[in-house]
C-alpha cells in the first residue's frame, strides 16, 4: 500500500499546527484527522505525523496505543460496540457480546477489538455509552440501539451481513477504501 | 562619602563556604549543602535522598539515578518526614524543653495516617527530619514493593539479573515472606528483540523509565517509550525500528531488574561467579573506566565503572564488546626465533647480544600508542642507549561527541610524554623506511603494530638483520619477525595510560596471558637491563615512580597517588 496524504488535508493540518504554542500539541488532532481519512492509523501515518511535528515516531506511537479511540487496523463495515460498564453488565451485555462473538466466530475472551476475516464485522467491548437507563446498549456504527435483546442482536447481524462496499463508522468521510483493498 | 586617594587592593577573598541547611536523618543532625549537583551537574536544591546520603543513609530506589533526570515514578523512596511547626506568628512552636516542635507528615484528610514523600524529588528545608527507618516508612516500602512484584514473574533462577537485582535486594530487606496475590498475573511480551544488542522481557519490567530517559536525555536518541499505557503498559521501540545506537548496552546496566539483558552476556554466566577487576577500556583515547568480569581465565563482560572525571557511569557499546579477540584461538603464545619455537631466555639473550653490539643509529623502534607508559618508558631507555630512531602509529577515527574519541589509541599522550614520538606521531616512519632501504638501519623493534600497513612492507623488512616483534595477534609483521615475543592483552597485565585529556589511569590484571605470552614490562625490563644496565627496581610500582621522577610531564606522581579513578596531569 502506498501512503499518500491529499494536498487539501495536508494544508489543513499545516494550518492546524499554527493554533498551538508547540507543534507537539497538535498530535491528537493530526491523529484524528488521519484516522478519519484512512479509517485507521498505520505505522506510516504515525511516522508521517512524527516527521510533521518534529517528534520521534515512538512519541506518537505512545499516544496511539494509549487511546482506545485510535485504531491500528482497519475496521469491519459494521462496527459493533457493546457497552460493558455497570448498568449494561448487570443487564446482560456480557452475554450479548458472547453472542456476537459466537455467531461471528470470534474469541469472546480477547482484550482488543476483533474483526472478522471477511472484513464485515468488528466487535468491541467498550466503556459507558451514556445510556445507562436503557441498558444494555450497543452502538452499531453511529446508531445507538437500546434495551438490546438477543433477537435484535441477531437482526443486526443479518443487516450487517447485507451491508457491503460502504465503510462503517466515521471512516466513511475521507476515503471509500480504508482497508486499502 | 569622599573618594579616597588610594583604592584598597582587592583582598584575596576565599570562596564563601557553601550555604548549608541543618536536617536530621534518623535522629542524627547533619549539615548538608543547600544545593547539590543535579543529573547534569548543575546546582539544584538538595533533595532528601541526597541529604540522607550525606548522613550515610541510603534510601532504597529504582527509578532515581544520579545522572538521569528525576522521574519519581517507582515510589520506592517514599519516606516519612517532619518539619518544624510554625505558629500563627510565623515563629517556630517550641516544646517545653525549648526544642522546636516537629509536625510529622500526615494525610490531609486522615491526620492519623503518616504520609510519605518521595525522597528523590523532594527538596529539604531547614529543620526537616527524615525518618528513613521509621515503622511507617518500612510499611510504605513494603507496600510499594508488593505492588511492584504483583505482576513480576518469579523466574529468578534463570534470570540474568539475579545476584545484581534491586528487586531481589530490596525483597530481602523489605519483602514479605508470603504472597497475598491469588489472581492471575498480567502477561506481557517476552524476549522482545529490541535492537541488535538488547533483549527485553516486558514482564520483568517495573516501568522505572531509566532506559527511556537515558536514551532520550543522554544519547539524544529518543527511541524508547511506554506503549499501551494501562494494565498492559510495556517499554517498546517504534515497530520495525531497532534500538540501535552505540550506547544501548548502558540500559542493561541501568535496568534495576532483569528486563533489559545483553544479547552478548545473557545466559552465559551467573554474575556471582565473576571475578571483578578494575580496569580501563583501551578502544579509544577516552579511557573509560571499566570493571572486567572474568571466570577461570575467561573474560565474560566489560561494564563501565563510574568516574566523573572521564566517562561518568557510561561506556560505548563498541568498546564494551571489544574483548572477544582476547580469547581468540590464534593468539600468539610461543616465543619464536626464525619462525621456530624457542624460549624466552634464548630469545632475549640473542636479541640483547645483537643490540649491544649494534652501531649507533642502526636500530629503529616502532612503539604502539596502545602500550602502557611503563613499556614505553623502557623502550625509550633502550632507544636512548642505542641512539635509535623511534616512532609510533596514528590511529584516527571519528569522534561521536559523547564518549568515543577521534583518537583510537588509548595512550597517545603516553607516547608523547615518554618521547617515543613527538607532537606528531608517524612522521619518522618514512625516515625509518628510507634507512632500511639504504641499509643504514639493520635492526627494527616493533611493538603491537603491523608496520607492513604503514609503509614498511615485507620486502623492506626482509632486508633487516634483526626484526624483533612483540604482539598479541598474528599479522604480516609478526610473520616476518626474526624474533617473535608473544605479549599480553591489557586485561592480562598491569600498567598506566594517559587519556586524551591528560588523565593518568591505571588498570589491573584480570586474567593470565595464554601459553608463553608474558606482560611486555617483564621481558622488556630483562632486555633493557641486559643492554642498557640495571634499572634498580623490580616492580611495576618502582618502575612507574622512577619514570615519573625522570619525566617532567608526569609531575612526579607516585603510583600510590593514582588511585582507582586516576589523576589529571597538566599537559
Amino acid at each position: 500500500m502506498s501512503f499518500s496524504i491529499p494536498a487539501p488535508l495536508e494544508a489543513r493540518l499545516d494550518e492546524l499546527v499554527t493554533h498551538y504554542p508547540v507543534k507537539r500539541s497538535a498530535s491528537l488532532m493530526f491523529l484524528h484527522a488521519l484516522q478519519e481519512h484512512f479509517g485507521y492509523l498505520s505505522n506510516e501515518a504515525v511516522e508521517w505525523t512524527a516527521t510533521k511535528l518534529g517528534l520521534q515516531p515512538v512519541n506518537v506511537y505512545e499516544l496511539v496505543t494509549f487511546y482506545p479511540m485510535f485504531r491500528q487496523e482497519p475496521l469491519g463495515t459494521t462496527h459493533v460496540k457493546v457497552c460493558r460498564t455497570l448498568s449494561c453488565a448487570l443487564a446482560g451485555s456480557g452475554e450479548l457480546r458472547d453472542l456476537f462473538c459466537k455467531k461471528l466466530g470470534l474469541d469472546s475472551h480477547a482484550h482488543a477489538p476483533q474483526t472478522t476475516p471477511d472484513g464485515k464485522f468488528t466487535v468491541e467491548f467498550v466503556e459507558c455509552l451514556a445510556a445507562c437507563g436503557s441498558a444494555p446498549v450497543i452502538l452499531v456504527n453511529e446508531d445507538l440501539h437500546e434495551r438490546v435483546s438477543t433477537s435484535e442482536a441477531e437482526k443486526i447481524l443479518v443487516e450487517g451481513g447485507r451491508r457491503s462496499g460502504s465503510v462503517g463508522g466515521s471512516a466513511a468521510k475521507g476515503s471509500a477504501n480504508p482497508a486499502g483493498k | 562619602m569622599s573618594a579616597t586617594a588610594t583604592l584598597p587592593a582587592p583582598a584575596a577573598v576565599p570562596p564563601p563556604p557553601p550555604e548549608t541547611v541543618t536536617v536530621k536523618v534518623n535522629g542524627k543532625t547533619v549539615q548538608v549543602p543547600k544545593t547539590m549537583p543535579n543529573w547534569q551537574g548543575k546546582p539544584e536544591p538538595t533533595t532528601m535522598l541526597q541529604a540522607a546520603r550525606v548522613a550515610g543513609v541510603e534510601i532504597p530506589h529504582y527509578c532515581y539515578h544520579d545522572k538521569l533526570p528525576v522521574a519519581g515514578n517507582c515510589r520506592m523512596c517514599l519516606v516519612e518526614c517532619g518539619t518544624p511547626m510554625m505558629g500563627p506568628d510565623r515563629k517556630p512552636v517550641l516544646n517545653e524543653d525549648g526544642t522546636p516542635k516537629i509536625a510529622r507528615s500526615v494525610l490531609p484528610y486522615e491526620p492519623g495516617t503518616p504520609r510519605g514523600v518521595i525522597a528523590c524529588a523532594t527538596p529539604i528545608s531547614p529543620g526537616m527530619e527524615i525518618y528513613a527507618d521509621s515503622p511507617a516508612t518500612h510499611q510504605m516500602r513494603e507496600a510499594v514493593l508488593e505492588s511492584l512484584l504483583i505482576n513480576h514473574p518469579l523466574d529468578c533462577p534463570i534470570c540474568d539479573q539475579a545476584g545484581e537485582c534491586k528487586l531481589q535486594e530490596y525483597s530481602v530487606e523489605h519483602g514479605q515472606a508470603e504472597s497475598r496475590f491469588v489472581e492471575a498475573k498480567v502477561h506481557k511480551p517476552k524476549a522482545v528483540d529490541l535492537g541488535p544488542r538488547i533483549i527485553l522481557d516486558d514482564e520483568r519490567c517495573i516501568l522505572c523509565t531509566r532506559c527511556i530517559r537515558f536514551t532520550k536525555d543522554i544519547v539524544n536518541d529518543d527511541a524508547l517509550g511506554i506503549v499501551n499505557r494501562g494494565s498492559y503498559n510495556t517499554i517498546s521501540a517504534f515497530p520495525g525500528k531497532a534500538f540501535d545506537n552505540n550506547y544501548t548496552l548502558n540500559t542493561v546496566d541501568l535496568c534495576p531488574v532483569g528486563a533489559l539483558t545483553s544479547k552478548d552476556f545473557r545466559f552465559k554466566m551467573r554474575v556471582w561467579f565473576l571475578k571483578e577487576t578494575s580496569s580501563v577500556c583501551t578502544s579509544c583515547g577516552t579511557g573509560c573506566n571499566i570493571t572486567v568480569g572474568a571466570r577461570e581465565g575467561v573474560i565474560h563482560r566489560f561494564e563501565p565503572r563510574s568516574n566523573d572525571a572521564v566517562n561518568g557511569p557510561w561506556m560505548c557499546d563498541s568498546g564494551r564488546l571489544n574483548y572477544k579477540w582476547i580469547g581468540r584461538a590464534d593468539r600468539l603464545r610461543e616465543v619464536r626465533i626464525g619462525g621456530r619455537r624457542s624460549n624466552w631466555s634464548t630469545a632475549l639473550r640473542e636479541i640483547s647480544g645483537k643490540l649491544s653490539t649494534a652501531p649507533a643509529g642502526s636500530v629503529a623502534i616502532v612503539a604502539s600508542a596502545r602500550q602502557t607508559n611503563e613499556e614505553l618508558y623502557l623502550l625509550k631507555r633502550l632507544a636512548t642507549r642505542l641512539g635509535a630512531i623511534t616512532d609510533s602509529i596514528v590511529r584516527e577515527g571519528e569522534a561521536d561527541g559523547l564518549l568515543v574519541s577521534a583518537d583510537r589509541n588509548p595512550n597517545s599522550n603516553g607516547v608523547r610524554l615518554t618521547g617515543m614520538a613527538y607532537t606528531e606521531a608517524g612522521i619518522q616512519l618514512p625516515k625509518i623506511a628510507a634507512g632500511i632501504a639504504a641499509g643504514t638501519i639493520r635492526s627494527l623493534i616493533v611493538f603491537g603494530e603491523d608496520v607492513t600497513a604503514h609503509g614498511l612492507d615485507a620486502g623492506l623488512l626482509a632486508k633487516l638483520d634483526l626484526l624483533v616483534v612483540s604482539d598479541v595477534l598474528p599479522n604480516p609483521t609478526t610473520e616476518a619477525a626474526t624474533h617473535l615475543l608473544p605479549g599480553a592483552a591489557p586485561v592480562e597485565k598491569r600498567g598506566t595510560l594517559v587519556n586524551t585529556k591528560g588523565r593518568l589511569q591505571k588498570f589491573n590484571k584480570a586474567v593470565e596471558a595464554p601459553g608463553d605470552a608474558r606482560p611486555e614490562v617483564e621481558f622488556l625490563q630483562e632486555l633493557v637491563e641486559a643492554v642498557a644496565g640495571p634499572i634498580g627496581t623490580a616492580t611495576i610500582e618502582g618502575l612507574f615512580n622512577r619514570m615519573t621522577a625522570e619525566i617532567a610531564g608526569f609531575g612526579g606522581v607516585q603510583w600510590a597517588a593514582v588511585g582507582d579513578t586516576g589523576i589529571t596531569l597538566s599537559l
